[in-house]
């Protein structure tokens, strides 16, 4: 029952991103008053254990969300399937999570 | 520039004429064909079936087409009337036509046999692979079934099909996925898995299993059926009792 489970991880993680993209949005307006640079939003955000939970969270649904959907999309679009798409999205899951959590990990 | 008029063969009409549709429909076998002209008298009350049968009996005979009961009940007339899938036998040509014209085209997703008669073949051998039919349980429910029970009004939404594939013809994830059973199975498996009286609940949520989560929620067919069915809530309704089973949840014997 892979698919039952993946529709409920891509249900799922709707749901949490949901909220977290609003929040975001507001976020970025809120950030980039006062300059673009990593170096200053860095500066207003580092440090911050509630910050760093929510974009870990943000992240992690993000790396579960995306790949399902990408894995749908070139499924239909491009016929690929099977085993190679199942691991080739895995990879792609586990990239998102690696690049988000690296910038996460510069808040904290 | 002058529009360029069709070319107006044989009508095979000897009253005075009031209007004309210009008709266009596909002729060929096969994969391939081309759009042919047809002036057809206009009448009152007129169906776009009437104007394909107009056609065969007056100016073509060799046009194939399939109908049979002309009144919307066995599914069989389903075309794509000015680019919409549609059950012609229902379908007044006052409701389709634009501007005086119709285009009436085989259904799509499904392989032409000839001009208007596709090969429905695959739409029901999807069924079949679905065991998409009522298994008797051999007993008689212990409780008697209520009309108005939710799991009864449940089937009752959608035990209307008239298996015409209008549904199949007018779903995108049809066309871009060969494995998708398409909207009327997963609707009949629907309806199935909430009949207290059939005696595979299990297999119906299993056989819909891969399937009901290869659609896309679009909602063609339900905007296009032509019961007014809807098959996007049924599945939707699949997805979820999918994953009550995928969790080891209840089974019908388990539920109050
Ligand atoms: S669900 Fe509606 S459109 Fe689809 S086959 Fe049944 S009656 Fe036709
Ligand atoms: S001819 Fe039977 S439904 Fe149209």
């Amino acid at each position: 029952m892979k698919e039952a489970w993946l529709f409920a991880a891509q249900r799922v993680s709707a749901m949490v991103l949901a909220p977290l993209v609003l929040l975001h949005l507001g976020t970025v307006l809120y950030a980039v008053r006062g300059g673009l640079s990593a170096d200053e939003i860095l500066a207003r955000t580092e440090g911050s254990l509630f910050w760093g939970a929510v974009y870990g969270l943000f992240v992690l649904a993000a790396a579960v969300h995306a790949p399902i959907g990408l894995r749908a999309v070139l499924g239909e679009w491009c016929r690929w399937r099977g085993a190679g798409l199942d691991i080739a999205m895995a990879l792609f899951g586990l990239v998102l999570l690696a690049l988000g959590l690296r910038a996460v990990a510069a808040v904290l | 520039m002058k529009r360029a008029r069709p070319r107006l063969v044989k009508t095979g009409y000897d009253g005075p004429v009031m209007a004309m549709l210009e008709v266009e429909i596909w002729r060929g076998e096969g994969g391939g064909g081309a759009w042919r002209r047809y002036a057809v008298p206009h009448e009152a009350n007129q169906t776009v079936l009437d104007v394909v049968t107009h056609v065969q009996r007056h100016i073509d005979p060799s046009l194939a087409y399939r109908f049979a009961c002309r009144v919307g009940m066995c599914g069989s007339c389903a075309m794509t009337v000015n680019g919409r899938p549609r059950w012609t036998c229902r379908t007044h040509v006052s409701q389709a036509a634009r501007k005086g014209r119709v285009r009436i085209g085989p259904l799509r997703n499904l392989p032409v046999i000839r001009d208007l008669a596709v090969d429905m073949a695959p739409f029901f051998e999807k069924w079949r692979d679905a065991g998409a039919r009522f298994v008797p349980s051999g007993e008689p429910p212990e409780e008697p079934v209520r009309p108005d029970e939710p799991e009864r009004r449940a089937a009752d939404a959608g035990i209307e099909c008239i298996n015409c594939a209008v549904c199949y013809a007018a779903c995108d994830s049809v066309a871009w996925n060969p494995d998708y059973p398409g909207p009327a199975v997963l609707n009949r498996l629907w309806t199935l898995a909430n009949d207290r009286r059939d005696g595979d609940r299990d297999g119906h949520l299993d056989a819909a299993g891969a399937g009901c989560h290869l659609c896309r929620s679009h909602q063609e067919c339900a905007d296009a059926c032509p019961t007014g069915l809807n098959p996007t809530a049924a599945i939707a309704g699949l997805k979820r009792e999918v994953f009550r089973r995928a969790l080891g949840g209840r089974t019908r014997e388990g539920r109050q």
